[in-house]
């Protein structure tokens, strides 16, 4: 039997399961794209988009679907961000309303699960779902569109400022037989509104699971949106993601894709700046350690004249961890007066570390300004050596510097709890004494004496 | 409080230090001269633990503790300090980071808390004005983008918040105009105090002009071929290192 077949026999039993009739176009879609999953397979080396990253962990997988969403609320806790939030909870895929809070939800933001929006008013749902990621996207966007049931959909209406982030919280539970799951999400982002919304990964220690989400977000002209993704999956998970974001003019997406966890990682994020004033900012910062394998291929489509992308990416690599950055920027003919920067910088803290660094750009207008740049080293040990002479313990003053490098990127940051949440992985648990709360405005109200 | 006795280091492989004795007594300060590659800047790097250097006989003790056993940050935090030559560019990370973390690096070791924040700042405020360094440098990467003579003040900058038992300074008068040069006199005038310890390497007699030493030694060819009062410094001044080359020599 080949690989596929265990997913196509899934999807059959999975088919003849389901008590509910659904609408006709999404069973339609289920169709189309398992024929596409099963004509083209699982990607291997040879293809280029996969060249760096093996597969064969999920193709080679028996995955059951979850039936329940069991989660104890105070293992939950733990995971969860102290963020005040609006927040929606899956676990293995399955929605928790007990796990969910949208009890506050503000005038103009619709957040439901996609069962829920299915049920309620299908024809909306599907008249832009799929629009932004078609199942020959990859392989793995056709598995997930053959499968998928149940994720977020949030909708801003025209002018509505959300205060509040809105964390879609995915949980990943240890089973003796692992389970997958299809999430979708969709974001529909109103004219001139304004929000941030979070994904996070996160799960028990011991779990192995496999997720495949797809993520989509309209931008409407003038929408301001800040995507975060905090994937602090299981080790054992395996995660494959892509993000698909269509702006309209003067939109602003700004995107953080901060990847800590998960054994086998996978991203995709694809912009497509579709009018003038468009414009794309790509954060990520990757640190992998152990034997996780961390890939991400950014991809920005300067679509219209007038557009503006700018990337910065910062990979941190320890042990025998492998990552890989590819970061394309596609300039279509007519675009003209176009700016995209780009830049990707690697550190490795292991000699069997590994990174394949790779910016492609693809420029067909011919008054543009582009930029792009890539780096990678090892820690400074002049410097290991100048903070140990103050004092300071070689483990710790490794942590600072390491810390020092992600900077750049987690500076930006604007929640919090996501800071810290990350510095404290990058850096290992620095001790009470390294921590600057309070102390950065004291200097800087200093300052203004 | 520092001695050294019969020191024997090579640097691959070459012999450069060749049987140095130096003892630093609290409340003296100790002025090492000599020519170029005379063996300064590596007594000061072995001193303070760094990698490349390999002690191949002799001792060096502080406070009866035997030196060339401890880390390099156990070092720091029993209060020997350098200062450096060539101080390293940290980008990234701040120098109130640094301070901070010293400060309280070396107040754990000594079994004490951790210093409020508060209570820092105002330690980091005095230092900092007296220093004639504007508090912006707080914010600033560790002597990233620093001037020559901006670096040199923030080590001593360092020592002053870090207050240590013995204060090493490597050179620290090289790269500084006059007016740089007499904030760093003050700044290690400063730290003369009957508990302290200060060994001040240099090459010249213009910082010493401002600090005056109690004990001036002279390092040739690895070895300490003379020591005497300030007077010892002002002779160097006028005749130069030559006649103590030849002397050592013959």
């Amino acid at each position: 039997m080949s690989e596929e077949q265990t997913f196509l026999d899934a999807l059959k039993a999975r088919e003849s399961a389901r008590d509910v009739a659904e609408p006709t176009w999404v069973a339609a879609r289920r169709q189309a794209a398992s024929a596409r999953f099963e004509a083209v397979g699982f990607p291997t080396k040879r293809n280029e988009a996969w060249k760096y990253t093996d597969v064969r962990a999920i193709a080679r997988g028996d995955f059951a679907l979850a039936t329940d969403a069991e989660f104890s609320r105070a293992s939950a806790a733990a995971l969860t961000l102290p963020l005040e939030a609006l927040r929606l909870t899956f676990v293995d895929g399955i929605f928790s309303a007990p796990l969910s809070d949208l009890s506050e939800l503000p005038k103009g933001v619709i957040i439901e699960p996609l069962s829920q929006a299915l049920e309620t008013n299908h024809e909306a749902v599907g008249a832009v779902l799929g629009r932004l990621a078609g199942v020959d996207f990859s392989p793995f966007s056709a598995l997930n569109t053959a499968f998928a049931e149940e994720g977020a959909v949030i909708r801003f209406a025209p002018g509505t400022v959300v205060e509040k982030p809105i964390i879609i919280q995915f949980l990943s539970r240890a089973h003796e037989r692992p389970v997958m799951s299809h999430p979708r999400v969709l974001i529909e982002a109103g004219a001139r509104s304004e929000a941030t919304v979070l994904e996070h990964y996160v799960g028990e220690a011991e779990a192995a699971n496999f997720t495949n989400v797809v993520s989509e977000a309209l931008l409407a002209r003038g929408a301001i949106l800040t995507h975060y993704k905090l994937q602090e999956a299981p080790l054992g998970d395996l995660h494959i993601a892509s993000l698909h974001v269509d702006q309209g003019r003067d939109s602003r997406f700004t995107s953080f894709n901060l990847n800590l966890g998960g054994g086998l990682v996978r991203n995709d994020i694809v912009a497509d700046l579709n009018a003038e004033g468009a414009e794309a900012q790509y954060y990520g910062l990757f640190f992998a350690q152990g034997r996780q394998h961390v890939d991400n291929h950014t991809l920005v489509n300067h679509n219209a004249p007038h557009t503006f992308s700018q990337e910065n990416y910062k990979g941190i690599l320890d042990d025998r961890a492998h990552g890989v950055f590819n970061g394309k920027v596609i300039v279509k003919r007519d675009s003209q007066k176009i700016e995209a920067h780009q830049n990707n910088a690697n550190l490795l803290l292991s000699d069997r570390a590994e990174i394949d660094t790779k910016p492609e750009l693809e420029i067909y207008a011919d008054d543009v300004k582009c930029s792009h740049g890539a780096t990678t080293g090892q820690l400074d040990e002049e410097a290991v050596y100048a903070l140990r002479t103050r004092g300071i313990d070689e483990q710790t003053a490794r942590g600072l510097l390491t810390l020092a490098f992600a900077g750049e990127v987690m500076e930006v940051v604007k929640l919090d709890a996501v800071a810290e949440r990350v510095e404290l992985a990058v850096a290992g648990k620095l001790p009470e004494r390294f921590n600057l709360a309070g102390l950065v405005e004291a200097a800087v109200a200093l300052g203004e004496e | 409080m520092l001695e050294v006795k019969d020191l024997h280091v090579t640097v691959e492989g070459s012999e450069i230090l060749k049987g140095l004795s130096l003892t630093v007594n609290a409340g003296e300060v100790h002025a090492i001269m000599g020519p170029n590659g005379a063996g300064k800047s590596t007594l000061s790097a072995v001193i303070a633990g760094k990698d490349g250097y390999e002690v191949t006989s002799g001792s060096i003790t502080f406070e009866g503790r035997d030196v060339l056993e401890m880390e390099i940050e156990e070092r720091a935090q029993a209060g020997l300090l350098l200062g450096f030559q060539y101080p390293v560019e940290i980008p990234g990370v701040k120098n109130i980071y640094l301070l901070k973390a010293a400060l309280n690096a070396q107040r754990v070791a000594r079994g004490e808390g951790e210093i409020p924040a508060p209570e820092f700042m105002k330690l980091v405020k005095e230092k900092i004005n007296f220093m004639k360094m504007d508090s912006s440098f707080l914010q600033r990467a560790v002597n990233e983008g620093f001037s020559g003579g901006e670096k040199k003040r923030n080590e001593i900058l360092q020592m002053l918040v870090l207050q240590p038992k013995l204060a090493m300074l490597d050179e620290i008068d090289s790269g500084l105009d006059i007016d740089a040069m007499k904030v760093v006199a003050q700044g290690v005038n400063s730290l003369r105090d009957p508990e302290r310890g200060i060994l001040i390497v240099t090459h010249y007699q213009r910082l010493l002009d401002h600090v005056e030493p109690d004990v001036v030694h002279v390092l040739v060819d690895g070895r300490i071929v003379k020591s005497g009062d300030k007077d010892l410094a002002l002779e160097l001044e006028s005749r130069g290192y030559d006649w103590l080359v030849e002397e050592s020599a013959a």
